[in-house]
C-alpha cells in the first residue's frame, strides 16, 4: 500500500474531500468495527435475540460511497451496510436496542437488526427479501424527480442480491425512467456459501450495467477514498439528471454469512489473503503515509468511538423489552390497534351470549 | 437405537427417494457445500453429486419454474426455499402456472417445494411464517405439514413419489427438539392427505398440525391433570388433501372441536375447517367451533411480542375449558 511515507510535506487532498471529511471517513469506518464487535460480545452473552450479520472488512464500501451522498438524499441499506446507516445518522444507541429488541428501539422490538429507517435522515431500512429495495428505491427516486427535487438515491445490493427478479425489474424499471438512483453492487465473494462465480456467468458484475444501458464502474472497495469517488461521480451524475449508475464494489466477507456460519465452503488461504487487505489498516497508512492525518488524531478519533459506543451500550443495555400490550397496535393507520382478541378469550360463561336477544322463532 | 432427529428424518426421506429413484434432484440456495442453513441437505451433495443436487443464484422464481419445466419432461425436481418466507418471490410461478399446469393443458407437474417455515425463534417477520393460506387457496397444489420425525420422513417421500406439485412445510423449531426411533425397515411411506390421531380423547378435539401439534399435547396433558378432561389431539398432517373424515369421525367421539395453528387467524386454514365442519357434521357440534390462531399481525421480534402474538399452550388451555363448560 502506501509506500510513499512522506518526508516531503502533504500530499495533496483527494478529490473534493477536505481534511475533515477524511477523519471522518476514518470514524465512520471505526464506528462501524467497534459497534459490531461489541454486539459480537452481546451475541455471545445472549442478549442479541436473532442473528448477528457482520461487515468486518467491508466497512470502506458503505462508508465511502454513503459519504458521496449530500443532505436529502436517501439510501437503503443490506445487511452488511451499517457503515452507511451511520454515516446517515442512525446512532449507535439505536443499533444496540434493535439487535436486542428493547422497548426504545427505532421499530419498538418489531423488526430486528439493522431493518429500521429514517426517512428525514435518508435511510429506508430493507426488509429480508433479497432485491427488494431496488424497485422501491425507484419509486422513491421517481418522487424525486417527478417533484424536481435535486435529490439521489442509493441502493445497495450484494452479489446473491443481484439474481432475484425484484433488482432486475428495479434496475430496468430505474433506467428506463432515468431516475436519480445508484446501485451499489457490494461484491464481497459470496452469497451465503455460494461464490460469486456461481451467481452469474457475466465475467464482472459490473458488465451487468450495458444489458440495461447504464454506465457501470467498478472500483475497490476496500480503498474508502476509491468508493467515494466513483460514488460522488455517479450521485453527481443522477443529480443532473444523468440517471442511474450500477458500481460494482469489490470486497471481501470476512466473516460467516451470520455469527453461527462456519465459513466450511471457503477455499484454504483465501480468509487469510484478506485479512493482508483490511480497508481500515490500509487507510489509516494512507493517511499517515500521505500526511493528511496525524498518529494523534487517529487516536482522538479511537477514543471518541470507543467512548460514544461504550456510553451508548450502558444506556440501554438494562433496559425492558417492549410490554406485550404494544403487540397489537400499528397494522393500520385506521383503526390503529388490532381488534380485541375476542377469539383466545371469549367472554362470559358462553351459553349467555344470547341473553337479552328476543327469543326466534 | 439412535434416536432420529425431525430435521435427520427429512434428510433421510429425500435420500432414500434419491436412493431410489434417478429422476429425483434437489435445487435450492446453498444446498450443496453448505448443506443449506439448518444443515437438511447436508452430505447429499457428496453422495450424490453436482448434477442431483444443485447449488443455485438467490432466484426462488427460477428455482420453481426451472423445476416445473424439468418435472413436466419426467424429472423430479426437490426444491428449496432457504427460508419459506422467500416462497413469496414465486408466488406467481407457483400459483399461475404451477398449480394450473394439469388442468390447463394436462401438464404433469411432480415437484415439492419445501423449506423451514414457522416461528417460535425469535426470527422476526420474515424468517418465521408459515405460509400455508397463501397457498390453500390455489386449486392445484398439495399442502403437507408434518409434526413428527416419522411423519416428516413418510411424507417427504410421499411427496415426492406424488404426480402433483407439493408443498412440504418443514417446521424448524421442531428440526433438532423432535426426535424419535425410526428404524430403516420396513419402509416409512405417509399418505397425503391422511390424519393421525395423536392422543386419543372423549370429550373435546383439538384438530391441529405442525409445532402447534405438541402445544396441543402439552395442553392436553395439562387438562387432563388438573380438569380430568380427555382431549383428543388430531394432527392433520396434509392440509390439501384435507382428512374430512378424520375430522368428522373425531367430532362425532367428541362433539367439540377447537381448531389450533400457528398462522394469523384471518383467512387462516382453521376458518375453511371450521365451515366444512358446519357443512358436513353440524348435528354432531354441541358447542360452536372454536379456534385459536395468532394474532393479525405481522410477527414481531421482542420475545414477550412474539410469545404473545404466537399461540401457546395457555391459550389452548383456556379455549378448551370454554368449550367443554359449553
Ligand atoms: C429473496 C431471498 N432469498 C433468499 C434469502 C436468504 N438469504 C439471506 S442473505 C442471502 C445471501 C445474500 O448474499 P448477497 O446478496 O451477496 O449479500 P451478502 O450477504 O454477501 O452481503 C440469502 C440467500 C433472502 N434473504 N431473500
Amino acid at each position: 500500500m502506501p509506500s510513499s511515507r512522506s518526508t516531503a510535506g502533504p500530499q495533496p487532498l483527494p478529490t473534493d474531500l477536505s481534511a475533515t471529511d477524511l477523519l471522518a471517513l476514518y470514524y465512520y469506518m471505526r464506528l462501524t468495527r467497534v459497534l459490531e464487535e461489541r454486539l459480537v460480545a452481546l451475541h455471545r452473552q445472549g442478549k442479541v435475540v436473532g442473528g448477528l450479520f457482520r461487515s468486518l472488512g467491508q466497512e470502506a464500501d458503505a462508508v465511502g460511497s454513503a459519504y458521496a451522498l449530500e443532505p436529502g438524499d436517501m439510501l437503503s441499506p443490506l445487511i452488511r451496510n451499517l457503515g452507511s446507516m451511520l454515516v446517515q445518522g442512525a446512532t449507535p444507541l439505536e443499533v444496540f436496542r434493535q439487535y436486542m429488541a428493547k422497548a426504545e428501539s427505532p421499530t419498538a422490538g418489531r423488526e430486528l437488526n439493522i431493518h429500521f429507517s429514517d426517512l428525514e435522515r435518508g435511510f429506508l431500512g430493507q426488509v429480508s427479501s433479497l432485491g427488494t429495495m431496488v424497485p422501491v428505491m425507484a419509486g422513491i427516486t421517481l418522487y424525486f424527480k417527478l417533484t424536481d427535487q435535486p435529490r439521489v438515491g442509493l441502493v445497495y445490493v450484494g452479489d446473491g442480491a443481484m439474481s432475484t427478479g425484484a433488482f432486475h425489474e428495479g434496475l430496468n424499471f430505474a433506467a428506463v425512467q432515468r431516475v436519480p438512483l445508484v446501485v451499489v453492487c457490494e461484491n464481497n465473494g459470496y452469497a451465503y456459501s455460494t461464490p460469486t462465480r456461481m451467481q452469474t456467468a457475466a465475467a464482472r458484475l459490473v458488465d451487468k450495467a450495458a444489458g440495461y444501458g447504464l454506465p457501470g464502474v467498478r472500483a475497490d472497495g476496500n480503498d474508502v477514498v476509491a468508493t467515494y469517488e466513483v460514488t460522488r461521480e455517479a450521485v453527481t451524475r443522477a443529480r443532473a439528471g444523468g440517471g442511474p449508475t450500477l458500481i460494482e464494489l469489490v470486497t471481501y466477507r470476512r466473516k460467516g454469512h451470520a455469527e453461527h456460519d462456519d465459513q466450511r465452503y471457503l477455499p484454504a488461504g483465501e480468509l487469510e489473503a484478506w485479512e493482508q487487505n483490511d480497508p481500515i489498516a490500509r487507510y489509516r497508512d494512507r493517511l499517515i503515509g500521505a500526511g493528511w492525518a496525524g498518529v494523534e488524531d487517529l487516536g482522538r478519533e479511537d477514543a471518541r468511538v470507543e467512548t460514544e459506543v461504550d456510553g451508548a451500550l450502558a444506556r440501554c443495555i438494562d433496559e425492558p423489552f417492549p410490554a406485550i400490550g404494544t403487540a397489537l397496535s400499528g397494522v393500520f393507520a385506521d383503526p390503529p390497534a388490532a381488534e380485541p382478541e375476542w377469539y383466545r378469550a371469549l367472554p362470559g360463561a358462553p351459553s349467555d351470549r344470547r341473553a337479552g336477544e328476543p327469543p326466534h322463532g | 437405537m439412535a434416536e432420529t432427529t425431525y430435521l435427520e428424518a427429512i434428510r433421510q426421506g429425500i435420500a432414500e427417494e434419491m436412493e431410489r429413484d434417478p429422476r429425483v434432484f434437489l435445487l435450492g440456495e446453498d444446498i450443496g457445500a453448505l448443506g443449506g442453513p439448518f444443515r437438511v441437505t447436508e452430505g447429499l451433495l457428496d453422495r450424490f453429486g453436482p448434477t442431483r443436487v444443485i447449488d443455485t443464484p438467490v432466484s426462488e422464481l427460477a428455482i420453481v419454474g426451472a423445476a416445473a419445466g424439468a418435472a413436466h419432461m419426467g424429472l423430479r425436481p426437490v426444491c428449496e426455499m432457504q427460508f419459506i418466507d422467500f416462497i413469496a418471490c414465486a408466488y406467481d410461478m407457483i400459483t399461475n402456472y404451477v398449480a394450473t399446469a394439469r388442468y390447463r393443458g394436462g401438464l404433469s407437474t411432480p415437484l415439492v417445494i419445501r423449506g423451514p417455515s414457522g416461528g417460535y425463534v425469535r426470527g422476526g417477520p420474515f424468517h418465521s411464517q408459515n405460509p400455508e393460506a397463501a397457498f390453500l387457496h390455489t386449486p392445484g397444489l398439495k399442502l403437507v405439514c408434518p409434526a413428527t420425525a416419522r411423519d416428516a420422513k413418510g411424507l417427504i417421500k410421499s411427496a415426492i413419489r406424488d404426480d402433483d406439485p407439493v408443498l412440504y412445510f418443514e417446521h424448524k423449531y421442531l428440526y433438532r427438539r423432535v426426535k424419535e426411533d425410526l428404524p430403516a425397515d420396513p419402509e416409512i411411506l405417509v399418505p397425503l392427505g391422511s390424519a393421525r390421531v395423536a392422543r386419543a380423547g372423549h370429550h373435546l378435539t383439538v384438530v391441529t398440525w405442525s409445532a402447534m401439534v405438541w402445544k396441543a399435547l402439552e395442553a392436553a396433558e395439562r387438562l387432563d391433570r388438573e380438569d380430568g378432561l380427555s382431549v383428543e389431539v388430531l394432527d392433520l398432517r396434509s392440509l390439501v388433501p384435507l382428512d374430512d373424515a378424520a375430522i368428522v369421525a373425531s367430532l362425532q367421539r367428541t362433539n367439540r372441536v377447537l381448531i389450533a395453528h400457528e398462522d394469523t387467524r384471518t383467512g387462516g386454514m382453521a376458518g375453511e375447517i371450521a365451515a366444512r365442519i358446519n357443512e358436513l357434521a353440524f348435528e354432531w357440534l354441541d358447542a360452536p367451533v372454536r379456534r385459536v390462531c395468532a394474532h393479525d399481525v405481522p410477527l414481531p421480534y421482542a420475545p414477550p411480542l412474539e410469545d404473545y402474538i404466537l399461540p401457546q399452550a395457555e391459550d389452548l388451555v383456556a379455549a378448551c375449558r370454554w368449550l367443554a363448560n359449553y
